[in-house]
């Protein structure tokens, strides 16, 4: 009848085990100056720079070559740079990336030479941030920011589109679609000959 | 013969040559070139050129090897794709022959010297050989220090082909296949040194009608398809093994699906049909199946008059409500599958209880009617009986136009050995004059034909009165090889699962009282409608004239059968099963959208008669195949058919096996001669194989290459009409006319030919008929 008002033990026998290995403690009671010592350490501390910051009040920049969210790079004209080649949807371990190619014609031009990027899908759901993506890029139209806030409340809300995830119109840059500057071809582009709006 | 009796044959003609291979022994026959002879022991020796089944050219240089013949050693590598084995031949591979390594290393630099490093917007990027090949025996680092070779780009060699120059490895892939296995020698390398590329003769661009072989086999990316371009990488694409549904050549097709949609068919690989080949149509042709014309949902015409969305149930109930009771039949079109026009065949038995159920959507005739039902499915012609065959005689068939596979399994056996061609259309075709063949006016004047001989007969035969019969007679009389070979994918299994009224699945003739019972039986139903069925333009003669109140019409188009075939459907209750929307859907009552042949599993038979079976390519594809639907109805109906699935279909076909009783015989018809008058005519028309079919719907790239309308008339006639080449002349009967072009050919007086279903050229909803006499003046 006693047995079955015990709670049954679940720890299989663990705590007499850790008992048995663990090093003999001294049975006396702590002395009151180690006590003060530990209490010290924690006052001391309250008068110490702390490491943490008020996020989200107060942002803290990330080390220089952290991994943060995507960007893909226009040309000084603002052509963008991605061919939508899919190399980094090839180099992406965790297949986070979706790209679907298309030609360009003289009428709707987003990027110099044949070929643009129509789709292009990030999942952050998937992504891991290695990189490989970067480094695989022909044309460093992918590159990384340093933005880290990537949290939101919806699934869909985490695969950026292409939109996204085009890097801002700066200052002479036109929105495309647009010509390339008259007479520079797709190789003066990659060589980084065009300065400046292509239209003025 | 025995196999074991054949491999003797062949044993015994073919003298066998013993090499060694690095270190190991192969034993093949004499002819055999050293790249194989490696091929056969597992030993892959790096090539460009090579192509199994193209000439040797040695153009690329990629294969060198070491070989010493007798003690004696070549003083340099040599291509082993052009030197055939011999006896006492040591080869010495690139692994094991140091100096045949460095010499493929050595053109592997050469080839990349020009080579642009424009992988990432290439085509061919992941899937090619140059790349795969500069990965496993190229330097790392270049060595070039020059400007590369550029050349404009891309060029457009036809719409559908692009060509980036500066890519070529100038292996002559393309222009030796263009030569030797098409007959388009459209394309060829022009110029020389460094310049050298492929180039078209300007005044004729690459329309060849196999164009796209070139894009499969180019080893670089030289040349893309215009509709594939910048599509896809390899890594996105699924690939599913398929058939194609276009004709009934019975081409083994890849189909490459990215993200369920289709971005590529392909040529697959069945040695004994297509060999590696196919034709730009079954390349190409798949747009119909994203086009906006598809049918998304059940229909029903409600009370205003409009076609109207609605749920499945309430739409087979719709079109079992309508087709209960009532005096109805089946028209099913040639792109229906095995297991479809079983399901069309049943359900017009079972469910409907009428035999009136015919899968011809063309000009046909009772003599063609019992030319199906008595002689096809005895037939066992097939491609090796053309590989072997004495004489090629084409009756009312165009391999080219209508059966392009076949034309190259001809035009194969004329390049190897000059195969005789007979034909017996009023002018030569390109396909004809490719072919070298002799045109003859009238059947019975073909002799010297032997039991070797095959004799190839198309859908449009029928046509002419008593012209089967002829073309029976003359088997019958040589001893020659008879085939039929229908335009439609689905034709073949259509009458093997009698959807026609004369036959039963399986060959069983209706008129047979054991057959009916052998099925019924099967069918686990009490009887099976006896009376004599009607032909398709029967059963639309009967609805207009109320002997029939409603119709189930399954991928037919009217103006393929007459220009008063539409009009005949309007009073009637009319149950369409279509992929895309159409004439027919327009006047239906009940429209059920059902699968293309990407979307579901079954099967064709081709022209032999062998089943080209194919799986599902959009695997989570929600439209369903006809059988099913038609299941469905049935179901509704209260006489259930049984059919849910093709699977299913498929197995009871298997199980119901082919009948073997008496076949019934062939009702001969006499030939009538028609008289061509002072004024008039003769009609003659035929398809080419890009026109306005529906299943070639929106690809505008492919049909950049159809070829140009044109009325054909002889010289004198032209000359009496006052006309050029070029020239407009207009063409009328009793019904309408048409306006085209002339064009001067070698042909008899009276006659007059014209493409039947290209733009400006409608011929039945032109003329209202196909063959016949026409009035001709200069427009």
């Amino acid at each position: 009848m006693d047995n079955s008002l015990t709670p049954r033990s679940n720890d299989l026998g663990l705590t007499a085990a850790a008992k048995a290995n663990a090093p003999i403690e001294s049975q006396e009671a702590k002395s009151f100056a180690k006590q003060l010592q530990g209490f010290w350490v924690t006052f001391i501390t309250m008068f110490k720079k702390v490491n943490t910051v008020e996020y989200p009040e107060v942002k803290e920049p990330t080390a220089e070559r952290f991994h943060g969210r995507h960007q893909l790079n226009r040309y000084d004209d603002g052509l963008e740079k991605c061919i939508g080649c899919e190399l980094c949807a090839w180099a992406c371990p965790a297949d986070a990336i979706l790209v679907e190619g298309e030609s360009n014609t003289e009428e709707e031009r987003f990027s110099p030479g044949e070929r643009y990027g129509k789709v292009y899908q990030i999942n952050y759901l998937r992504c891991v941030f290695c990189g490989l993506c970067i480094e695989a890029c022909p044309t460093r139209a992918l590159t990384m920011t340093n933005g880290y806030e990537l949290a939101d409340e919806s699934r869909a809300k985490l695969i950026f589109e292409k939109e996204d995830l085009m890097a801002p119109l700066k200052a002479g840059m036109l929105q495309p679609p647009h010509p390339m500057a008259p007479g520079k071809t797709h190789i003066d582009y990659y060589r980084g000959d065009i300065k400046g709006g292509s239209n003025g | 013969m025995t196999p074991e009796q054949a491999l003797l044959e062949t044993q015994a003609a073919v003298e066998m040559i013993t090499v060694v291979i690095d270190g190991f022994e192969v034993t093949v026959p004499k002819g055999t070139l050293v790249i194989r002879a490696a091929e056969k022991l597992g030993i892959q020796i790096p090539r460009f050129c090579d192509h199994p089944l193209l000439e040797p050219a040695g153009a690329c240089r990629q294969c060198l090897v070491d070989i010493e013949i007798n003690g004696r050693a070549f003083p340099k590598p040599q291509a082993s794709c052009t030197i055939p084995v011999e006896n006492n031949m040591i080869v010495k591979t690139q692994l094991t022959s140091p100096v045949a390594e460095k010499a493929q290393a050595g053109i592997m630099e050469f080839l990349l010297i020009n080579h642009p490093l424009d992988c990432p917007v290439c085509d061919k990027g992941g899937e090619c050989p140059l790349q795969n090949q500069a990965m496993s025996a190229g330097r790392p680092e270049s060595r070039f220090e020059g400007v590369k070779r550029t050349f404009e780009k891309p060029v457009s060699i036809s719409s559908q082909v692009l060509l980036d120059r500066e890519r070529c490895v100038l292996c002559a892939r393309c222009t030796r296949f263009s030569e030797q296995i098409a007959g388009d020698p459209f394309i060829t390398l022009i110029e020389r040194g460094a310049l050298q590329q492929v180039g078209i003769y300007e005044e004729d661009p690459f329309e060849s009608y196999y164009s796209g072989n070139t894009v499969q086999i180019c080893p670089v990316g030289a040349l893309t398809g215009a509709s594939y371009r910048f599509r896809a990488r390899p890594f996105d694409l699924v690939s599913v093994d398929s058939a194609c549904e276009h004709c009934a050549s019975g081409c083994a097709m890849r189909t490459d699906i990215r993200r369920g949609k289709t971005l590529r068919r392909l040529a697959g690989d069945d040695s004994s049909v297509n060999e590696e080949w196919n034709c730009d149509k079954g390349r190409w042709a798949f747009k119909y199946l994203t086009s906006r014309e598809r049918v998304a949902s059940p229909m029903i015409r409600g009370e205003d008059g409009e076609l109207h969305e609605a749920s499945w149930p309430e739409a087979i109930a719709f079109a079992a409500a309508g087709l209960k009771g009532k005096r109805a039949g089946v028209l099913v079109g040639g792109r229906a599958t095995v297991e479809d026009a079983y399901g069309y065949s049943k359900f017009a038995r079972v469910a409907l209880g009428t035999n009136d159920i015919d899968f011809r959507s063309r000009p046909h005739s009772d003599e063609e009617s019992s030319f199906l039902s008595s002689v096809v499915l005895g037939l066992k012609t097939t491609y090796k009986d053309i590989d072997k065959a004495d004489q090629v005689v084409l009756l009312g068939f165009e391999p080219e136009e209508e059966s392009p596979i076949v034309f190259l399994r001809i035009y194969k056996q004329l390049r190897k050995r000059a195969l005789a061609v007979i034909s017996d259309a009023p002018v030569a075709s390109r396909g004809s004059v490719k072919l070298k063949a002799q045109l003859v006016s009238d059947i019975s004047s073909i002799s010297g034909l032997t039991s070797k001989s095959v004799i190839l007969v198309g859908e449009r035969l029928g046509e002419k009165v008593g012209a089967l019969s002829a073309a029976v007679d003359l088997a019958e009389k040589s001893g020659a090889k008879l085939a039929w070979i229908p335009r439609r994918a689905g034709e073949r299994g259509a009458i093997a699962s009698g959807a026609i009224a004369t036959l039963l699945p399986g060959g069983r003739p209706v008129s047979q009282a054991s057959a009916r019972v052998d099925v019924a039986a099967a069918w686990a139903v009490d009887s099976l409608p006896a009376n004599p069925g009607r032909s398709t333009s029967e059963i639309l003669h009967a609805l207009i004239v109320n002997n029939l109140d409603a119709v189930v019409i399954g991928g037919v188009d009217p103006l393929d059968i007459s220009n008063t075939a539409l009009s005949q459907l309007l009073n009637s209750f009319v149950v369409s099963l279509e992929i895309t929307h159409s004439a027919v859907t327009a006047v239906a009552d009940v429209v059920l959208p059902v699968a293309a042949v990407i979307e579901k599993s079954g099967s064709f038979q081709d022209w032999q008669g062998s089943a080209r079976t194919f799986e599902k390519a959009i695997a989570d594809s929600l439209s369903r195949s006809d059988v099913r639907i038609l299941s469905m109805i049935a179901d509704e109906m209260g006489t259930p058919i049984n059919l849910p699935t093709v699977a299913a279909t498929a197995r009871e076909i298997a199980a119901l096996g082919n009948w073997d009783g008496a076949a019934i015989s062939f009702e001969k018809t006499s030939t009538v001669k028609t008289l061509a008058t002072e004024e008039k005519m003769n009609l003659t028309s035929w398809r080419l194989l890009l026109d306005l079919g529906t299943l070639q719907d929106g690809e505008t790239n492919l049909a950049g290459t159809a070829r140009k309308a044109t009325a054909r008339i002889s010289k004198t006639k032209a000359e009496k009409l006052g006309v050029n080449e070029g020239e407009l002349i207009s063409i009328s009967s009793d019904l309408g006319s048409l306006k085209l072009p002339v064009e001067i050919s070698e042909m008899s007086d009276n006659e007059i030919w014209v493409p039947r279903n290209s733009i400006d050229s409608q011929v039945i909803a032109n003329l209202g008929f196909v063959n016949g006499q026409v009035t001709v003046v200069k427009a």
